[in-house]
């Protein structure tokens, strides 16, 4: 500890963990421009080749490279793995070869058994003979478990994605903490802790004890990973490079352990820009070599890889991996967070050219300098792959600047907070239960009980609603049940050993649900209270169509007679979650965010009466349905501008798309519109924007001739996938929404 | 209550900044490549109030930046100069900018009263030879060239626009009458070249009428750049749109 007390301004982190105070006591705010900036070094450009060839490799071996069927994957197996050694100045790879995938059955074993059939291997007789016979997995507990009900909701598509047979994923270590501390003092600070939990030694006590036990195993396995590349993690790090290094040690001890859907990386360029603006000013490094150890750092995010099933690739499209990186805001003293390393995290999207990964997402503040809003807004229009989160709201809604985004929209509060979880519910089938007297629109099955037939075909508004309520409040009922049940059991058969272990002892949890379909419901309510809408049924009495005579406003045209129904049906849904009791008393948040699970909820729910076919895709997240804003881009920015964030602080999804020539006729104007749109989205307390800033002719260029666009990036619900990764299901729903053009 | 043809709450072509663009229905001229022929029609549009329209401008209003507002384009505006005056005074008084998008052949008294509130008028001239404008819109130039000089007298900035139809109106000699006639008044703040695209040639098929530009070319980048710099001398400010 003594050399960083030197280089550094002291506090109260010296005296505890407290990452928070050393950013605070110590950062440069950078208000500059981009001038500064270098481009990539020869070595970071051989890097890169190697692992473009190799992930061209992986896209023509149906998207796999090569898979580890002996070795269970933990924070300390493998020996260890390089791209080319001599060029690497940020070392570690997740297994001993460039995108081999490794296998992490505590999820499950059946998982891990069929992502290796599908690509034609067979896991080893050692691993499947513990993992049946011996080892029980979180996939194993959790259906030990569930309730018949459960299932039927699961299986009919009222609850999709839920994280019952792949990691849960969300939860961000403070992966800074070994760089600011090293291991040795990480231990100690957890075995005060673990002292410190005495009697009476209740059920929670028990577990709680159990699991800083783990921890202080993670910690001590994650410095035998840094001597496996000849690192000494006991000590902090005390240079740029080593602090860089560091950190991705502990981040890559983190996706050694977890193959989490989300595994965020959280908000590591402030902390970083201490170590670099140090030896800079030192002059022990120069800005290209600075620039030179972010893209290497960024390119090691880009090749984190899970071992997954096909199916998978259903809900969460392109095979992402949300290594989310929060980029500047603001410091509760009214400070911003913009420092050099912010503007360099984002230069790697020039270096290494566009990238989903990492999924950088810059957290946007009215009062960040200019010179970095343009830039962003240079960045967002060139590649496409930032996404924005509105700091203002999220500080004074949650009272933190320290915080990062998990998985794809959600606040989470850096080393003092994690989030479990819940994947989403479909609250467009759960309108269907209210016209077909609680049955399954697609199954006949009987869903929710006491739900009365209609008195007419012709919907009432009224009635229907009232019998929404009713659905609702089941759903609401059997989801927190599911969830209760998944995060008991995650906890029991998986738990995250390494990322806690970089989390303060006890932390608050959120129990993240989410919702899809809000625009859907918004639309069809709006439906039946403005026109006549009249159910079409089939001879099981299922409604299979819905008539529709008159005109009635359409959510994301900035209308309130429809846009309160959305911003009503979010706050009710929200009520209902929040009065349902949690395991380990997390507290509730809900989303409005579908990840790519848009079009399979389409498939699963029938036409709807807003005038949707059956199958036919949601809008993604919180987004207006394709091509129904009829008033332009800032229209529909508005409409969802409207839900209100305290009715959803696990975040509300917006994706933006708009083709280049819409923003203005040249560079400056369009640079200049899309920092004054993104100012004002965020003035009404919007939550998130994607953007997209791409023709929709190169996009259907790039599903003919996916070769020529391997690094094709565009922004979907919360995230980034490469374009030619998707399905071809999911790239005409893409390229089928709405591409704002004023043309 | 002025009739709207439909509203676009992200123009960036209409005038400065971000704005919210309102298309009201009916013109009085007929332009071969009109791109909204359903604009045309003197009757129809949604009837909207006063108030709808500084409400939804009130709702942009952060999108406006220091710079953006609202523009009213068309079909023809100044059709319904009189029923614009109350909309646009409102809008005057919240603080809004206004521009008026315009083919300039309406001066009446109504339209003088409203040129007292806009902030700038974007001027459409569709060519400068009689004859061409003729062919092209159905109506002579006589008017359009007379309310840009009255627009010179009052001193309201214009901003010049100038649609390069090739075969049209890309005639060099055509294109240096322009810039001479209009370099004389101070009041042109910029010329905007609009290239011609044939984006609202599905809207007559629909409609059922005779797209008659078929088969013309959108201009290549060497037109646009020879109009361009044969422009370029005579104003203050010149831009392709």
């Amino acid at each position: 500890m003594s050399k960083v007390k030197e280089m550094f301004a002291t506090d109260l982190w010296n005296e505890q963990v407290n990452v928070r105070n050393f950013v605070q006591k110590n950062i440069t705010p950078f208000e500059g421009d981009s001038s500064f900036l270098c481009g990539p070094t020869e070595r970071t450009k051989k890097l890169w080749s190697i692992c473009r060839e190799a992930i061209k490799e992986e896209m023509d071996n149906n998207g796999v490279r090569s898979i580890d069927t002996e070795i269970v994957s933990t924070i300390a197996s493998f020996e260890a793995g390089y791209i080319q050694k001599d060029l690497e100045l940020i070392v570690g790879l997740q297994t001993d070869e460039l995108l081999k995938r490794a296998m992490k059955p505590y999820g499950g074993i059946a998982v891990v058994e069929k992502a290796c059939s599908e690509q034609g291997l067979e896991v080893s007789d050692r691993v499947k003979d513990i993992f049946r016979n011996y080892a029980k997995t979180h996939n194993d507990g959790v259906f030990d478990v569930y309730t018949d009900e459960i299932r039927k909701y699961r299986s009919l598509g009222f609850l999709t994605g839920l994280p019952d047979n792949y990691a849960r994923g969300r939860i961000i270590g403070d992966y800074r903490r070994l760089a600011l501390y090293g291991i040795d003092a990480l231990i100690e600070a957890k075995k005060t802790d673990l002292a410190g939990l005495v009697g009476p030694m209740n059920d929670e006590k028990i577990r709680l004890r159990e699991e800083v036990a783990e921890q202080i195993k993670a910690l001590g396995q994650i410095k035998e990973l840094g001597n496996t590349y000849g690192l000494d993690l006991s000590r902090p790090a005390e240079s740029a490079q080593e602090a860089v290094q560091w950190v991705y040690m502990a981040y890559l001890a983190a996706v050694k352990e977890q193959d989490g859907a989300a595994m965020s990386l959280g908000n590591v360029s402030s902390f970083l820009d201490i170590y670099i603006q140090y030896d800079l000013e030192n002059g022990t490094i120069t800005e290209e070599l600075a620039q030179e150890f972010i893209d290497q750092f960024v390119m090691k995010l880009r090749v984190v890889r899970h071992l997954r099933m096909n199916a998978y690739n259903e809900i969460f499209a392109g095979d992402p991996t949300w290594v989310t990186e929060a980029i500047g805001g603001k410091l509760m003293d009214g400070r911003h967070k913009i420092t050099k390393t912010s503007f360099r995290f984002l230069q790697t999207l020039y270096n290494l050219g566009a990238s989903p990964e990492p999924n950088m997402t810059v957290l946007w503040s009215q009062s960040l300098p200019e010179n970095f809003k343009k830039f962003c807004s240079q960045v967002s229009i060139d590649t496409s792959s930032i996404q924005y989160e509105n700091d203002d709201l999220m500080q004074d809604t949650r009272q933190s600047d320290d915080y990062g985004i998990a998985c794809c929209v959600s606040f989470q509060e850096i080393g003092k907070q994690i989030q479990f979880f819940g994947a989403r519910t479909n609250l467009a089938k759960t309108l269907l239960l209210a016209v077909n007297g609680g049955r399954c629109e697609m199954s006949g099955k009987t869903i929710v009980e006491g739900i009365p037939e209609l008195s007419s075909d012709e919907l009432n508004f009224d009635e229907v609603m009232a019998n929404y309520k009713i659905a609702m409040k089941d759903v609401a009922r059997v989801y927190n049940e599911s969830m209760n049940i998944i995060h008991y059991m995650h906890d029991k058969y998986y738990y995250e050993k390494a990322q806690m272990a970089l989390v303060d002892t006890n932390p608050a949890i959120n129990l993240a649900y989410g919702i899809a379909g809000l625009s859907i419901v918004a639309d069809s309510l709006s439906a039946i209270k403005h026109a006549k809408v009249k159910v079409v049924r089939n001879e099981q009495g299922l409604s299979t169509d819905f008539k529709i005579e008159g005109e009635f406003p359409c959510y994301g045209n900035d209308d309130d007679r429809v846009d309160n129904l959305a911003v009503q049906i979010s706050s009710d849904f929200n009520q209902l979650l929040k009065e349902l009791g949690t395991y380990k008393n997390a507290e509730p948040t809900m989303s409005i965010l579908t990840i790519t699970s848009n079009v399979v909820y389409g498939l699963k729910t029938g036409a709807t009466p807003d005038g949707r076919a059956q199958g036919v895709a949601f809008a993604p997240g919180a987004n207006p349905m394709h091509g129904r804003d009829k008033n332009g881009a800032i229209a529909s920015l508005n409409s969802v501008a409207k839900l209100d964030y305290k009715n959803a602080l696990d975040g509300i999804s917006n994706t933006f798309s708009i083709i280049p020539k819409s923003l203005g006729a040249d560079e400056d104007v369009r640079r200049e519109n899309l920092v004054t749109m993104m100012d004002a989205y965020f003035s009404k307390e919007a939550h998130h924007l994607n953007v997209n800033v791409l023709n929709r002719e190169l996009l259907e260029d790039a599903m003919e001739n996916p070769g020529e666009y391997p690094q094709l990036t565009i922004r979907v619900s919360g995230y980034a996938v490469n374009f030619v990764r998707l399905t071809r299901e999911q790239q005409m729903e893409v390229i089928s929404r709405s591409f704002h053009s004023n043309m | 209550m002025i009739r709207v043809h439909s509203f676009e709450s992200l123009g960036t072509y209409d005038g400065p900044g971000i704005r919210l663009v309102a298309f009201l229905q009916g013109c009085n001229f007929k332009c071969l490549y009109c791109a909204n022929p359903d604009t045309i029609e003197l009757k129809g549009g949604k009837e909207t109030s006063i108030e709808e329209i500084v409400n939804m401008a009130k709702n942009q209003k952060p999108f406006f930046g220091k710079k953006g507002g609202i523009t009213f384009s068309g079909g023809e505006p100044l059709v319904q100069a009189k029923e614009l005056i109350p909309v646009v005074k409102a809008l005057k008084e919240e603080g809004f900018h206004v521009c008026i998008d315009t083919n300039g052949s309406i001066l009446n008294d109504y339209v003088k009263e409203l040129m007292q509130y806009v902030d700038i008028v974007l001027m459409d001239v569709k060519h400068m030879n009689n004859e061409k404008h003729n062919k092209l819109v159905g109506k002579s130039n006589d008017r359009t060239l007379a309310f840009a000089q009255y627009l010179n007298e009052i001193n309201k900035p214009v901003w010049l626009r100038y649609v390069l139809v090739p075969g049209y109106s890309d005639d060099q000699d055509d294109l240096h009458t322009l810039g001479k006639h209009f370099s004389t008044q101070n009041n042109i703040e910029k010329l905007e070249i609009q290239p011609y695209h044939h984006l609202g040639s599905h809207k007559y098929e629909h409609m059922g009428w005779k797209y008659e530009l078929e088969g013309v070319p959108s201009n290549t980048q060497e037109q646009l750049n020879t109009a361009f710099n044969i422009l370029k001398p005579y104003f203050k400010e010149i831009i392709i749109n």
